[in-house]
């Protein structure tokens, strides 16, 4: 990634840190990240997008390990990441952790959790958002 | 909409090509293929370039004008426009051509693609490379280029029961056919064995499952198909054009293993060839990791979704089975200098529509395929080709 003002990042917290995403009034339909519009219903959800929180609760649909990570990344390597449904339907990219890399399944229930994503450098931003952890383990 | 042909084609070698600038690269794709065409420098109306980003890559921009001058064309002032689309940069600059000509905006136009990777170092290309991708909701939590296509292998072994040595038979067959062709990065033969035991990238993609980081150019000059006799014996008519897109990130996607833009290009290319799958003699596909190119295959039509991989496995695409697939060597061996790559796949057609392919010349090819993607899927150029 570029090196970036940091607005670029702040922007982004409600969404990164709390999950939260929007719903269309016109059709209930939920997106994450939220949209400007709905894509179904145009110009009638103008003005009619209302934020939502997602449980954070989700199902893995696929996933990889990671070996040749980014720099940002690379003392992480290692790390499972993968796209997980979320309960209530809209689905997203993110790092499964407390879990053993080789228990790692499509099909495993998770719950989102609130970590470190990456440094830029040494003396860069720290940046913080979602990752995902096994359903039902408390830590 | 009138028709249009391809006149001439001109490609480099691809590869680590230290001693070459984007300069230099791009002013030989096009000199060769002007010099194949038979056409005057002064008869041409315009250029298109595809560059994914010459901006990151060699810190330059604006490139459109650069090609013109660095390929001797400035005293024309003709205009010469830059397109971008991630890896189907070359692909959709070939459609923005045809387009010009289709529309009698243009008569001839000579279309290139190029990208210099290698003048930044590894990490700073895989970085650029990843810029495809959704930057805010993918990259920002760590994946990277390869593991996109990586979670799509593993739901495809999930789902179909593709197995991890069908996708390492994809990388075997497009090294065999590079193997055959003197501008490929890797002429080189490999045997499963060292696909499958090569390091791992991001699981189940190995360093072999992927293609390479590469420097290269490639060249076409199109011309109104009633002006293509003039100038060569063996014009090559473009039948059909389709480009669509789809949801950015993969995870936005319903179907993970399916690219959508791929599905819709093909079909508009079909419908404007009125022609079927089966009708397609051989493919150049978009094989950025093996994965793509059982994706491509299915998606096209040529087999349904979930048998690309026994397709591999029952060498329908092999040089000599029933649809070539990549003779060239495709990405993977051939290599993938992102914006030359849409531009080289049409070259390859061309060569074996006019029989000019030696050693991997494909028997009786009336009709080809190209098959460009950008990034992991979000953008798809597809088109169909014929000998006249």
């Amino acid at each position: 990634m570029t090196e970036a003002a940091v607005p670029r990042f702040w922007r982004e917290i409600p969404q990164r840190y709390n999950l939260i995403g929007n719903q269309c009034e016109i059709c209930n339909k939920v997106y994450f990240p939220p949209r400007e519009a709905c894509p179904y219903c145009r110009r009638k959800s103008m003005g009619k997008m209302k934020d939502i929180k997602f449980s954070g609760k989700g199902t893995v649909i696929t996933y990889t390990i990671i070996h040749d990570a980014p720099e940002n990344f690379e003392g992480q390597a290692p790390y499972p990441i993968a796209i997980i449904q979320l309960d209530e339907g809209p689905k997203l990219t993110a790092q499964i952790v407390d879990c053993k890399l080789e228990d790692v399944k499509i099909g495993m229930k998770v719950k989102s959790t609130f970590r470190k994503i990456q440094e830029d450098g040494y003396i860069g931003a720290i940046y913080y958002g979602y990752k995902f952890k096994p359903a039902g383990e408390e830590k | 909409m009138r028709d249009v042909a391809i006149i001439g084609i001109g490609v480099t070698k691809f590869g680590e090509l230290w001693d070459k600038s984007f300069r230099n690269l791009i002013a030989e794709a096009g000199a060769k293929a002007i010099i194949d065409s038979g056409i005057s420098g002064n008869e041409i109306d315009a250029l298109y370039i595809g560059s994914m980003s010459a901006g990151r890559f060699v810190g330059q921009e604006h490139v459109g004008a650069l090609v013109a001058d660095s390929s001797g064309f400035t005293h024309l002032h003709i205009p010469s426009t830059r397109v971008e689309a991630a890896c189907a940069s070359g692909g959709l600059a070939f459609r923005q051509a045809y387009m010009s000509v289709a529309s009698a905006t243009h008569d001839i136009v000579v279309v290139g693609g190029i990208e210099k990777m290698t003048d930044v170092v590894e990490s700073e290309a895989t970085n650029i490379l990843a810029m495809g991708l959704d930057q805010e909701w993918e990259s920002f939590f760590g994946v990277t280029f390869p593991g996109v296509y990586a979670m799509i292998a593993t739901k495809h072994m999930h789902d179909y029961g593709t197995t991890r040595e069908q996708l390492a038979q994809v990388a075997v067959k497009n090294h065999a056919n590079g193997a055959l062709n003197p501008n490929a990065q890797f002429k080189k033969a490999i045997p499963l064995e060292n696909v499958i035991k090569a390091p791992i990238i991001a699981s189940p993609l190995g360093m072999l499952d992927c293609s390479p980081l590469s420097d290269g150019a490639a060249a076409v000059v199109i011309c109104a198909a009633d002006l293509a006799k003039k100038y060569t014996q063996k014009p090559i008519k473009i039948i059909g054009s389709g480009q669509a897109s789809d949801m950015f990130p993969v995870h936005g996607r319903e179907k993970i293993c399916t690219f959508q833009s791929t599905v819709h290009a093909a079909k508009k290319a079909y419908k404007q060839a009125n022609i079927e799958p089966k009708d397609i003699d051989l493919a150049e596909v978009h094989d950025c990791f093996t994965i793509a190119e059982i994706l491509a295959i299915e998606d096209l039509g040529f087999v349904k979704k979930g048998e690309g991989g026994k397709a591999i496995e029952n060498k329908i695409t092999t040089l000599d089975g029933s649809l070539p697939v990549n003779t060239s060597g495709g990405l993977k061996a051939k290599g993938h200098p992102i914006g030359a790559t849409g531009i080289s796949q049409i070259a390859e057609i061309v060569m074996q529509l006019r029989g000019q392919a030696d050693k991997r010349q494909v028997k009786d090819a009336k009709i080809g395929l190209t098959h460009n993607v950008g990034a992991s899927g979000a953008t798809c150029v597809v088109h169909i080709l014929e000998a006249m």
